[in-house]
């Protein structure tokens, strides 16, 4: 039986050589300056996208809120109170209507 | 539309000027989502890019762009057992991010209820004995888009997780160069992000002041040999072996000794999981008791054979993959090629550590033509077995449930 899981066994440690070798004591740290992709990209046009632009934009970007499951109405009225709330997004309270049903509208549209 | 574009924009940098974001690159990168994969998340959607864009990263599934949440490929988990720094997945709370780390000013700030506080440089760290572990680092949520209901949040299919070999320092070491004081009952880990708006919780967590302690935990300023990644904490990470990632504190700068247990945003309201066995409840029910998540459970998954896959009824046919024990090793892994009806034993690969990704393979004969539905179940050292039905929690965390994956077997 150990036999035969042999050739796995061997390609996978030479393919893993360069990776899984220790850290030797040369090891210096570099320091790192990059550029992180903002995701400009905003909410599509509907009623509510400008509110929806105005109050989601500041802390993420739209991606991920477009690719959740079909949520109701209740479950995105949640989710907006919780960055409200917990996450201190800047949403006027009097937009939330707005927001959540444009949030359903556009699941709708899919 | 011209008008609505600029206006938010200029919202948008509003909240950036105010939050001080000096740091936050604002020049706008040019889309590079270059493919397209399919996540087959239960009633979609289900498409994502595959992304280039990211600094010291190779393609990732792109699951948000700012703050990121990259990724990686399942495929990536059948070439070894060493997720490469470069598809290491990735998941940021606040885009607030330093872009630019100087390890020449770097300090560790170690704070609190201690005899002396700490100010120390890398070099400083790293003149701390050396330790080396081989550990998973699974996201809470990994597996999230496969909860049935589904529930909100990051919608990750497997590829919230990876295994690296951390080189680093004890934290006990550093801990007790600063000389915890009697009466310290937790410590708490803040990093170099910050939120984006004003008054909103800073990402901190914390651990009970004797697992803190115990000689396991690190803090990790190599990854697989290199320095880490930016967007995986470069230049200093908290490495909890066994424990979901949200507690591995990316770019580590700061730990406070506590002598009042914490009860901080992240630790007492996000991150909880119910109070029940495989943090389950049912979908809408209430009152029950929540904790912080804590340790992991036990997964287990094909890498060779993807949903859909075909197989020749007859053949002997190879299936391996990966698996770990969670907060343990790894004792053994069952295979079955009848939907669950029959196990038979797989082999396992070699042992790095009982905090490791665990190879296994199995041969067998490819079974009877029709829909067949492969499984594998991993049984930990601590003989705790892979639930056959999923958990489920409002959260989508902790899933461990034995992954199906449906082929054609002809």
């Amino acid at each position: 039986m150990l036999r035969q899981a042999l050739p796995i066994a061997l390609i996978t440690v030479a393919a893993l050589a360069p990776l899984g070798a220790h850290a030797d004591e040369k090891l210096t740290l570099k320091s790192v300056n990059v550029d992180l992709p903002f995701g400009d990209r905003m909410f599509p046009d509907g009623p509510g996208s400008e509110a929806v632009n105005n109050s989601c934009l500041a802390c993420h970007s739209a991606g991920m809120v477009l690719t959740q499951p079909a949520l109701s109405k209740e479950q995105w009225h949640a989710e907006v109170e919780k960055m409200r709330t917990a996450y201190k997004a800047p949403i006027d309270p009097k937009d939330v209507e707005t927001i959540v049903n444009y949030l359903v509208a556009i699941q709708r549209a899919k | 539309m011209q008008t609505l574009s600029l206006r938010s924009l200029a919202s948008r940098r509003r909240f950036l000027g105010t939050a001080g974001a000096a740091t936050l690159t604002l020049s706008p990168l040019p889309a590079l989502a270059d493919a397209i994969i399919r996540l087959p998340l239960p009633g979609g959607p289900d498409e994502r890019s595959i992304t280039t864009a990211f600094p010291q990263k190779g393609p990732l599934i792109l699951q948000r762009t700012r703050p990121p949440l990259l990724e990686t490929p399942f495929e990536v988990f059948d070439q070894s057992v060493f997720t490469p720094n470069d598809k290491f997945f990735v998941r940021w709370h606040w885009a607030n991010i330093p872009s630019t780390v100087d390890v020449n000013s770097f300090r560790l700030a170690v704070h609190g209820h201690v005899s002396q506080s700490l100010s120390l440089s890398l070099d400083d760290l790293m003149a701390f004995p050396r330790v080396e572990l081989v550990a998973v680092n699974q996201c809470s949520g990994n597996s999230r888009g496969y909860f049935l209901p589904r529930v909100s949040g990051g919608q990750w299919s497997h590829g919230a997780m990876g295994n690296a070999r951390w080189t680093g320092v004890r934290l006990k070491d550093v801990l007790d160069r600063a000389g915890v004081k009697a009466g310290a009952v937790q410590v708490r880990f803040n990093g170099m992000d910050e939120p984006v708006v004003p008054d909103a919780p800073d990402f901190k967590k914390s651990l009970d002041i004797d697992h803190a302690r115990n000689a396991e935990v690190m803090l990790a300023y190599a990854m697989s040999g290199e320095q880490l990644p930016l967007l995986n904490g470069f230049p200093l990470r908290l490495i909890v072996p066994g424990w979901y990632s949200t507690y591995w504190v990316k770019m580590l700068n700061d730990i406070e000794v506590l002598d009042q247990p914490d009860a901080n945003f992240w630790m007492k309201t996000a991150y909880t999981i119910p109070d029940t066995p495989h943090a389950n409840v049912q979908p809408r029910q209430t009152g029950f008791k929540s904790v912080p998540i804590s340790r992991m459970v036990p997964r287990s998954f094909i890498t060779n054979i993807k949903p859909g896959d075909s197989l020749q009824s007859g053949a002997p046919t190879l299936a391996r993959g990966i698996a770990f024990g969670g907060d343990t090793g790894v004792a053994r892994v069952d295979f079955s090629s009848d939907g669950g009806k029959t196990w038979q034993q797989a082999q396992l690969g070699k042992d790095e550590g009982k905090y490791s990704f665990r190879q296994w393979q199995i041969r067998f004969t490819g079974p009877e033509r029709g829909s067949q539905v492969l499984m594998v179940r991993c049984t930990s050292s601590s003989g705790e077995t892979q639930p056959n039905t999923p958990n489920w929690n409002p959260s989508g965390f902790m899933r461990n449930v034995i992954e199906r994956t449906s082929v054609i077997v002809s």
